[in-house]
This record gives structure tokens, C-alpha cells and sequence, in this order.
């Protein structure tokens, strides 16, 4: 088991460190001198922009040799200093995305968890009936392949502004503030159903399309056939076949991560809803290079840690990766 | 899907003269065979030739430029103007076909520059093996972790993607490490098998043996792959042109979307401005998943029980 840890944390800690490299990498790659390349690009008032230089050149640091720059980047980084954001002057990157993490969290969170767990449900259910392998199998394949942000305007035109069952956007009524009121909350859930709906379906296709291959492809392995034949019961059957093919399905978890959380921005921003992906698309429109490198900072270690989770998650379900036995 | 047995003609009771040549026809009609009676395959490849076809087409029955301002403003469908108008007066159908055309293109580049890093670096580890195998192994696990889209949004906002080209280039080294993964399993497999060391006993080179061996014995599944990296590639590059990362210069159904949220479309009620670049990419994507599954189907015999 440890040297399956050990595994996974030193690819967790290489590609963190990468993840940095590329941060700090990619301003000093840009053709140019980075800091004019940068001020030139802000549409900020003049004594803002002398502040910006001010601080570019501390943070970037242009005088010193490289190494010693990287070894500040790193520094500040650690500190969880980001810098200050262009796009909301007066306010540091740290700060707006404490802001806006909370919301993401809300929608992506419950999303995956539950297209997970209803996605290898219903996909296990498909494998055996053939009636719901022919309905639900095409509308599975065509959820994946619909874009997030797209499936968002359907759904905000058909169930929002046509049928005005749910708001068009934001996150809460306007004339309200956040606060533990019941009045609050039912405005925060009606406004957060639509873009978790969004999310959820996605990814559900996903996940009932992998379940029912795997089941499918279980349900034909020479353990099952010999389970069959000692006259075992379907159902006793179909359990261990449902057993084998959550560990690959665990491992797919890991993987979707990073596309979710792409859905999610994507689908914040269609629906006004103010996290992280609404943020992005802010600095990307103020090219606020800060709030971006910040944001993907976020993600990176955000995802790095979902990943470590599931890992534990695979050690408690895998007993293989226990014994010291590779798993797969 | 019904099981269909193969016309008995087609297996037998051929002249064994013609043996060198015939069984290779004769496994290219069995395919065929299959393939034009696998529903799924028929259905998911119209939807995609059709697509590609109005992508070619589409853009010469119009006179309008998909950039041209000028035309009634935020007119819904109508004979003069098939899928209506933008609310800046541009014309969506103009928009619609160009920007499937780029979809294709983006899509199929993408997916070739992905395919061929992840044929290099699938063939290479799983044929050498030991640390060559280790090395890069932890390569494609560092960028499997990473999220796509986050190193996609840094690298495209400062770079500002120009033309389509770079940015298939940028989603193609990203697109990679799934496909890298399957491709050494499959070369893992076949490593071990007779006609390999038979190869290698023969004194021919690993290139050689990769090339002439390894690669033609799995080409159904690398062209599964490169229709499952097409897909993605597609589906990527609609985020970025959604997030206003694309080349600004070129008309693509992401931007269209980008533009149809950002002037309030959907609080105007404007349908026809923002459902058919999704239903597009929708249907390209889609039909390409629906191909890859009957495609699965015809290639192996096991899966066409059911």
C-alpha cells in the first residue's frame, strides 16, 4: 500500500511542480518585454498603471537571474500571495477566488457525486434489459457528446424563459443578501438547480455508457460463466460483476475531473452564477494575467486533491492495492 | 442489434489457387458486410458525412459573410434568411456553416497531432518497456492529472491563438495522454506475441518492428482512437471559442455561442442565434461517438452478439 501511495504522491508532486513551471513560464516566454507587453494590454487609468509596473517588476523581478526569480515565484506562492487582480482593482487574487469558490463548490460537488452514483446505477440496469439498453444507451451517448454551455442555454430558454419555472441567472435574487434565512435559501436553490442540472446530465451519459460496457464485458468473464454454472443466482451474479466494474469506473472518476470542472466554468458563466468560471471569463476579457494564473493555480490543486481522494476511496474498495499486489 | 451470420458463399469455396490474395478481399467484404448492416454505424456516420458535407457545401449557397453587419436586426428564420439574424444584424446561417467548417478542421487536426503523440509515446513505452516505459508513463500520468482546459485558457490567453492551426496544435499536445495510455496496453499485448519475436529473431529493428508489425495489427483500434481524439478536440475547442479564446478572426460555433450569452440572446428569446451552433457540435460529436461504437462492433466479432 505504501509504495502505491508513494506512486501516486510523486506524480501529484511533479505535476504541481510542472503545473507552477508553466505559470511562471509562460509571461517570460511571451515575445517582447513582458512588463510593458502586459501594461500595454491593461485598460487601466494611468497612475493604476504605475502601480502595475511598480509591482510587475517586483514580482517578475527582471534584474535578477532566472533561478532566483523562479525561487521567488515560489516563495510568494507559497505564502498564498497571487497578487493583485487588474480586473478588480483594490482587491487581491486570493481574496475574489475565496469569494467565488464557495458557489463552484456547490454546483460541482453535488454533480459529480450523484451522476456518478445514478450514472453506474442506471448503466448496470442497462446492460441487462434490453428495452433500456436501446433508450437510454442513445440518449447516454448524446448527453456526452452535448457541450456543457450549450445544454445550459437549452435549458435556460425551455425551462427558465419559456416555461419561467426557475430564474435565468445569478445565483440569488437581487434584492436579497446572503444569509441563513430560509427565504435565502429557497432563492439560492431555485437559482442553483439549473446549473447543477447541467452538470449532472453531462456527466451522467458518461458514466452510464462506461458502467454498461463494463458490466456487459464482467457479465462474459470466465468467473461469472462458472458462477452461472454452479447454479449461483443471476442476482449473487450480477453483484460481483457490479463489484468488478466499479474499480475502472473509479479510475474514470479521476480522470473526468478536470472535464467537469471545464463544464462547470462554462456553465457559470452562462447562467450569470458568480464562481470561478464567470471569474475566468472576467480576467480573461481584462486580461487580469494575475486572476488567471491564480484561477489555475486553484484548479490544478484543486484537482490534484480530488484525485488523492479517490485514491484512498480505490485503496478502501481495491483490496489489491492493499496486500501490495499491483491494482490496476 | 440482431445477430447476422455471415453469407456462407463469402467463407468458403474458393479456389485455393487464388489463396494469396483472396483472404484479405474476403475479410475487406466481411467487414463491409457488417458494416452497412450495423445500424449504429450507418446512422452515426450520416450524421457525420451530412455535417461535413453542408461544412463543404453550406458556405457557397450563401452570399453573406458570417462577420457582414448590416442585415435586419435579430429577425427569427425566414426564407430570406434561413436561421435568422444576430441582434447586431449578422447573418446566423452564414456563421452556422462557416463555423462548422472550422469545427472540422480544428477536430481533425487536433486529433491527428494527438494520435501521433500518443502513437509515439503509446508504441515506444509499450514495446521497450523498463525505464524508457517508466519515464514515460509518469509523463502522460503528470498531464492526465493536469486539467486540460486550465493549461488551455493560460497558454491561449497569453499566446492569443491567431488561426485555427495554432489552436489545434494547442488542443492536440493536450489531448493526448488517455489515448497514449490505451495504445501501450494494446502494444503491451501484442509484444509478447509469436509473429513479434519472430520479428525480432529475424534482426529487424524496433522501428521497424513497431512499423511493420505492432501498428497494421492494431489499426482498427488506433482508428477508434482517432475518432474518439476527433470528438474531443471538437468539444474542446468549443469551450475555448466559448470563453473567447479562439481565433477571434475566424468564425467557429463556440464563438457564436460566446457572442449570443454576452448580447443577451437568451433574455431576448433569441433561439435560432444560439440552438444550432450547440445542436452542430452536438450532432458532429454525437454522431462520431455512435460511429466509434458500431465501428467497435464490425472490427470485433465478440461484441456483434448483441
Amino acid at each position: 500500500m505504501s509504495r502505491y501511495f508513494a506512486r501516486k504522491i510523486a506524480i501529484y508532486l511533479l505535476t504541481f511542480f510542472v503545473a507552477v513551471t508553466i505559470d511562471f513560464a509562460i509571461p517570460r516566454l511571451m515575445p517582447g518585454d513582458p512588463i510593458d507587453g502586459l501594461i500595454a494590454r491593461f485598460q487601466a487609468d494611468p497612475t493604476a498603471s504605475e502601480e502595475l509596473h511598480g509591482y510587475f517588476t517586483e514580482s517578475f523581478g527582471l534584474d535578477q537571474p532566472l533561478w532566483e526569480q523562479y525561487l521567488t515565484f515560489w516563495r510568494g506562492l507559497l505564502q498564498g500571495d497571487l497578487g493583485p487582480s487588474i480586473a478588480y482593482i483594490g482587491s487581491s487574487v486570493s481574496e475574489l477566488i475565496w469569494a467565488a469558490l464557495p458557489y463552484t463548490l456547490a454546483l460541482l460537488v453535488p454533480a459529480i457525486v450523484l451522476s456518478y452514483i445514478a450514472g453506474n446505477r442506471v448503466g448496470a440496469l442497462a446492460a441487462r434489459r434490453k428495452s433500456l439498453d436501446n433508450t437510454v444507451l442513445p440518449a447516454a451517448y448524446i448527453l456526452s457528446a452535448t457541450p456543457y454551455m450549450w445544454l445550459a442555454l437549452v435549458l435556460a430558454y425551455v425551462l427558465a424563459f419559456k416555461l419561467g419555472w426557475f430564474p435565468v441567472s445569478g445565483a440569488y435574487d437581487f434584492s436579497l443578501q446572503p444569509a441563513w434565512t430560509w427565504e435565502f435559501v429557497r432563492s439560492f436553490l431555485s437559482h442553483w438547480f439549473l446549473p447543477f442540472l447541467t452538470l449532472f446530465l453531462v456527466a451522467f451519459g458518461g458514466w452510464a455508457i462506461g458502467m454498461r460496457n463494463l458490466i456487459i464485458y464482467e457479465l462474459e468473464a470466465d468467473y461469472a460463466n462458472y458462477l452461472r454454472s454452479l447454479g449461483a443466482p443471476g442476482r449473487l451474479v450480477r453483484r460481483y460483476a457490479y463489484g468488478n466494474a466499479v474499480l475502472p469506473q473509479m479510475t474514470g472518476l479521476a480522470l473526468a475531473l478536470g472535464a467537469v470542472v471545464a463544464g462547470a466554468l462554462v456553465t457559470e458563466i452562462v447562467f450569470g452564477y458568480p464562481g470561478i468560471g464567470s471569474l475566468i471569463l472576467t480576467a480573461i476579457q481584462n486580461r487580469d494575467y494575475f486572476l488567471l494564473q491564480g484561477i489555475f493555480l486553484l484548479i490544478i490543486v484543486g484537482v490534484l486533491i480530488a484525485n488523492f481522494i479517490v485514491d484512498i476511496a480505490y485503496v478502501i474498495v481495491d483490496p489489491r492495492t492493499r496486500t501490495g499486489l499491483q491494482g490496476s | 442489434m440482431a445477430t447476422v451470420e455471415p453469407p456462407v458463399e463469402s467463407l468458403a469455396g474458393e479456389p485455393v489457387a487464388a489463396e494469396a490474395t483472396a483472404p484479405r478481399r474476403r475479410f475487406g467484404y466481411e467487414l463491409l458486410y457488417f458494416a452497412l448492416r450495423n445500424r449504429k454505424l450507418v446512422v452515426g456516420l450520416s450524421v457525420v458525412l451530412a455535417l461535413l458535407v453542408l461544412a463543404i457545401v453550406g458556405p457557397w449557397l450563401t452570399d453573406a459573410d458570417p462577420f457582414e453587419f448590416g442585415y435586419p436586426i435579430g429577425e427569427p428564420p425566414s426564407r430570406d434568411y434561413w436561421l435568422g439574424t444576430t441582434s447586431a444584424g449578422q447573418d446566423v446561417y452564414a456563421q452556422f456553416v462557416y463555423g462548422l467548417r472550422s469545427s472540422f478542421i480544428v477536430g481533425a487536426l487536433s486529433a491527428a497531432i494527438a494520435s501521433l503523440i500518443a502513437m509515439t509515446i503509446g508504441f515506444v513505452s509499450g514495446y521497450r518497456g523498463g525505464i524508457i516505459d517508466e519515464i514515460l508513463g509518469m509523463l502522460t500520468n503528470v498531464v492526465l492529472v493536469l486539467p486540460t482546459l486550465a493549461v488551455l485558457i493560460v497558454f491561449a490567453a497569453y499566446l492569443s491563438v491567431g488561426s485555427l492551426v495554432a489552436e489545434a496544435v494547442l488542443i492536440g499536445v493536450t489531448l493526448w495522454p488517455w489515448a497514449a495510455r490505451a495504445i501501450r496496453a494494446q502494444t503491451f499485448s501484442l509484444a509478447s506475441r509469436e509473429f513479434v519475436s519472430l520479428a525480432r529473431l529475424s534482426g529487424a529493428g524496433s522501428t521497424r518492428i513497431i512499423v511493420r508489425e505492432i501498428a497494421p495489427n492494431m489499426s482498427s483500434y488506433l482508428f477508434l482512437v482517432f475518432i474518439l481524439l476527433f470528438g474531443g478536440g471538437v468539444l474542446t475547442a468549443a469551450t475555448l471559442d466559448f470563453l473567447g479564446l479562439g481565433p477571434a478572426q475566424v468564425m467557429s460555433l463556440g464563438q457564436m455561442m460566446y457572442t449570443a450569452v454576452y448580447s443577451s440572446a437568451l433574455q431576448l428569446g433569441m433561439w435560432w442565434w444560439f440552438i444550432p451552433p450547440g445542436l452542430g457540435i452536438t450532432a458532429i460529436v454525437g454522431g462520431l461517438y455512435i460511429t466509434n461504437v458500431g465501428l467497435d462492433e464490425v472490427f470485433n466479432p465478440r461484441l456483434r452478439e448483441r
